[in-house]
């Protein structure tokens, strides 16, 4: 601590005297510890202590017996994941999907953002409550009512048929076009909210100005408004690249059998073939992947 | 009385016609026609609803009118989009573009228009040079200070060698230190770019020192266009003198020649036509004196005196229940004290007679 | 405008791909028919066979019953970790500390689930506690999960209040802890109450951190309706929707009334 005269200010430095603060102030040490004492021991048992033990259970030894592991300092398990092609596929294909997923997202959240901007205020609060209502109705229900429509005997492909577009029925589910779908229904509110406070924030004289300044709606657009919004898009790429690299569910419900993507092989890893070791080095090496977005979707958040 | 509509010398750049626009319920312009010469500096100036900021807007291409017709060099321009016009626009916010630099700021334009690379640079740099900002070129907007913001928002509009530029508010987000200089500086751009100036203010002060010519607008429509001294010695309605500030306006009946005023138990005499439903007078034309009788003189007790510099500004409560407003000069020596009893008198050509 | 109306017709585009699905489960869930998505006349059936399925019906009691648990905790923590963060100036460790109440945020799931079963198991090992796995776990790792929901919404409200009104409490002779009472509390108290509900939402929605970390004894219905879906589709679950659906659109229309701004 460094001294009471630095908690009135807040996070800046401070140059005021420490006696007047420490007068007012004097008996709030006491108080704060009762504050943080508790919370930071939950987060060490729960947050801090979990990572040190999927890190040191990443380096044990595989053994068939109950833990399945012995406790040593081997990279037997990411010597597994370097050697075999077949997790790194799964990473690739991981940051592959999840790419293609924050691209798509981002696709149908710029207009669906700058639309609900601009709705005059009492339509927008009701856009709002359409956009974050589905992500209310739970996950997996949305992840079924697509099962039901893209299944072969599902409401698409009866619709096709009994209007004469398809003889049988089109493989729609279980496919990597059902999986996109499915993750882009799942992640779409996340890429949209920082798009709307973005558009929310943007001066509307700007595009005003460019005008202006002799520039067409689509040049205003590529030339101002995308460049101003640029780091929002950023951070709701990220908001949806990040989770969506871990994404087991979906993956497993509607994807296709091939499709291993990280989280599903981290899943069978632990589960089915309950090889611990190579589990937690997967996770720690899907860690280590996500290190950079993860820091990057930190600045863009701390940023003014 | 009212300015003239058409001003005798320069030829004309801008004509509004009957414009009208209507937002809902509310009439932003009631067919409203306004004319502005080459090179001059025009002051569009009103409370907040005037429709100052719409008519500006409607200028600028941003609003399209309801009805009416807007001509610039005799040309019909209201359907024209803002991207085509010969006319820029500085904004309140300035809205400088905050993912350039003060250089790409002011380039924008000129890309748009295809001019040639080097003309761009060499453009740039002489306009910058002109706002006083050379060396600025690679800062970004957040690095600037709120006069260097506006300069830079200069630099970019007249960088177009606009025949017409609009002002929203130019000095409004100034201190009040550096409203002065940038008044000045204004001034002396408008000159030298032999730009006609169309600046929107809500601050009759400004519009009264920048302008050639001031038209002060009330519920979509114009109350008097003229000169700043015309229209500031010779209000044409109980509003302009209002709006204009200081004047003392005073409600009574007009009879053959004078105007008695029941609240200021005083008569008005001078030149007074029939139909005057009030006068106008100004503090400044007021003196305190010892003792008075007779047309254009009151009598009142001192209810505040407040010391202002070089002068004082005296509040004297009528014996009709008014209170005028007396400006008394440092060099007529000490003002009364408060509670004091005093006369006033006044010219004959300091009462400004009100139609409306 | 014309961009005007090409934004307006891509956003209805997009709330009609997020709807759509949503809207065609609810629908049928009120068809008779046996295969889900098929137009079998209207019934209700699929609700009775809801009701009357014991397993789902044991689940979601379970999981709103971990779900307000988890929740209420998040809320003790997260509230304290928010207000620490957000008020307590540049502490020793406070970097550590903002990093380990905001690292659930970003971590993938499946590395949140693993992370913490391994833990439960170390622990069993260790100290006998918690003995198994099952509702209790869930819940707390839940809790952790919610903390770190409720302490940003906490922390951004106090963010954006001004810290003076504590200190005029203060000033007019109130005690740091009946400023907190009487000041900061009030203040803070719309964020708690989103953060709960928030942190309820999320708990009873996940279904791979409660799949690492639960047990036999701890089917929760995101893990029932899971193996359910694995298995295929059957019209329960467009009446489950359909439950959802218009039990959270009720909810939300009573706090819409309820929390509108009164006029005059």
């Amino acid at each position: 601590m460094t001294g009471p005269a630095r908690e009135r200010e807040g996070h800046r430095p401070s140059r005021t005297h420490p006696a007047k603060g420490r007068k007012a102030f004097g008996n709030r040490d006491g108080g704060r510890l009762l504050v943080l004492a508790p919370a930071l021991g939950w987060l060490v048992l729960f947050v801090a202590a979990p990572a040190a033990i999927l890190v040191a259970i990443a380096f044990a030894d595989s053994d068939p017996g109950v833990p399945p592991f012995r406790l040593a300092l081997s990279v037997a398990g990411f010597a597994v994941l370097a050697e075999d092609t077949y997790y790194l596929d799964a990473l690739l294909t991981a940051l592959r999907v999840a790419a293609t997923t924050a691209a798509l997202c981002l696709l149908l959240a710029y207009p669906m953002a700058m639309g609900i901007a601009r709705a005059a205020p009492g339509r927008r609060v009701v856009l709002l409550a359409l956009l974050m209502l589905p992500f209310w109705t739970g996950f997996l229900l949305r992840v079924g009512a697509w099962i039901g429509l893209l299944r072969d005997e599902g409401w698409i492909n009866s619709l096709l048929q009994s209007a004469g577009l398809a003889d049988a029925p089109i493989p729609l589910l279980y496919t990597e076009g059902a999986m996109l779908v499915g993750m882009v229904h799942a992640y779409l509110p996340f890429a949209v909210l920082p798009l709307f406070a973005a558009f929310l924030r943007l001066d509307p004289s700007l595009g005003e100005a460019a005008a202006d300044l002799g520039a067409r709606p689509a040049t205003v657009f590529l030339t101002v408004t995308l460049p101003v919004t640029a780091p929002a898009a950023a951070a709701g790429f990220l908001l949806v690249f990040i989770p969506a690299a871990g994404e087991f569910v979906i993956p497993e419900l509607m994807g296709p059998p091939e499709a291993q993507m990280v989280g599903r092989v981290l899943w069978q890893e632990f589960f089915q073939n309950r090889d611990w070791p190579v589990a937690a080095a997967l996770a720690v090496a899907l860690l280590a992947l996500l290190l950079v977005p993860i820091r990057l979707f930190q600045r863009l958040e701390a940023r003014p | 009385m009212h300015g003239p509509l058409r001003s005798a010398g320069p030829p004309m750049l801008l004509r509004a016609e009957a414009l009208t626009r209507r937002f809902g319920a509310m009439l932003a312009l009631d067919a409203l026609d306004l004319e502005i010469a080459e090179g001059e500096f025009f002051a569009l100036l009103g409370g907040s609803g005037s429709g100052k900021s719409t008519l500006l807007r409607i200028i600028a291409g941003f609003e399209a009118p309801d009805s009416g017709r807007l001509l610039l060099d005799g040309h019909d321009i209201a359907a024209t989009p803002p991207w085509a016009r010969p006319v820029n626009m500085m904004f309140q916010s300035y809205a400088l573009f905050p993912h350039m630099s003060v250089a790409d700021n002011v380039a924008y334009g000129l890309r748009r228009a295809g001019v040639a690379r080097g003309d761009i640079a060499a453009r740039t740099a002489s306009a910058l040079a002109m706002v006083g900002l050379d060396g600025f070129e690679r800062r970004r907007p957040h690095q600037l200070s709120g006069g260097q913001k506006q300069r830079v928002a200069l630099a970019r509009s007249l960088v177009m060698r606009p025949r017409l530029l609009l002002l929203d508010e130019p000095l409004g987000a100034l201190d009040a230190g550096l409203r002065e200089r940038t008044g000045f500086e204004l001034r002396a751009l408008q000159r030298e770019t032999g730009a006609a100036f169309v600046m929107v203010t809500h601050d009759q002060e400004e519009a009264l020192a920048l302008a050639d010519r001031v038209a002060l607008l009330d519920g979509g429509r114009i109350a008097q266009v003229g000169a700043p001294r015309a229209i500031y010695e010779r209000p044409a309605s109980r509003f302009v003198a209002r709006f204009l500030g200081a004047a003392n306006v005073l409600e009574g009946q007009a009879a053959e020649g004078r105007f008695d005023s029941a609240e200021a138990a005083a008569t008005f005499a001078g030149a007074i036509p029939a139909g005057t439903v009030a006068v106008a007078l100004r503090p400044e034309r007021i003196r305190i004196t010892a003792d008075g009788a007779g047309p254009n003189t009151a009598q009142g007790v001192v209810e505040d005196v407040a010391f202002r510099g070089d002068d004082s500004l005296v509040l004297v409560r009528l014996s009709g229940g008014a209170t005028l407003r007396v400006a008394h000069a440092e060099e007529d020596g000490a003002p009364p004290e408060r509670g004091a009893s005093v006369c006033l008198a006044w010219d004959a050509d300091a009462v400004v007679a009100l139609a409306s | 405008m014309r961009q005007g109306r090409l934004v307006r017709a891509a956003m209805l585009a997009g709330f009609a791909f997020l709807w759509l699905p949503i809207l065609l489960l609810v629908a049928y869930a009120f068809s008779a028919d046996r295969i889900p998505f098929q137009w079998g006349g209207f019934s209700l059936r699929w609700f009775h066979a809801l009701a009357a399925d014991e397993r789902l019906v044991e689940a979601a009691l379970l999981s709103l019953r971990i779900a307000a648990g988890a929740a209420s905790l998040a809320v003790l923590l997260g509230g304290a970790a928010g207000w620490a963060l957000a008020r307590f100036g540049p502490f020793r460790g406070r970097a550590v500390f903002g990093a380990l109440i905001g690292a659930p945020l970003v971590l993938p799931e499946v590395v949140t689930g693993l992370s913490l079963l391994l833990l439960f198991v170390a622990l069993d090992i260790l100290t006998g506690w918690p003995a198994g796995r099952g509702a209790t776990t869930v819940l707390l790792a839940h809790a952790t999960l919610g903390a770190a929901f409720v302490a940003v919404v906490v922390q951004a409200r106090l963010a954006e209040t001004d810290r003076s009104l504590e200190e005029a409490a203060m000033d007019l002779g109130a005690t740091p802890f009946l400023a907190f009472r009487t000041v900061t509390l009030p203040l803070v108290a719309p964020a708690l109450a989103a953060g709960w509900l928030l942190a309820f939402t999320l708990s009873l929605d996940d279904v791979v951190i409660a799949s690492f970390v639960s047990g036999p004894a701890g089917t929760t219905l995101p893990m029932a309706l899971f193996s359910m879906l694995r298995l295929g589709l059957t019209p329960e679950v467009n009446a489950l929707g359909a439950v959802v659906v218009i039990g959270v659109g009720a909810m939300l229309a009573v706090a819409a009334i309820l929390l509108r701004p009164r006029r005059g």
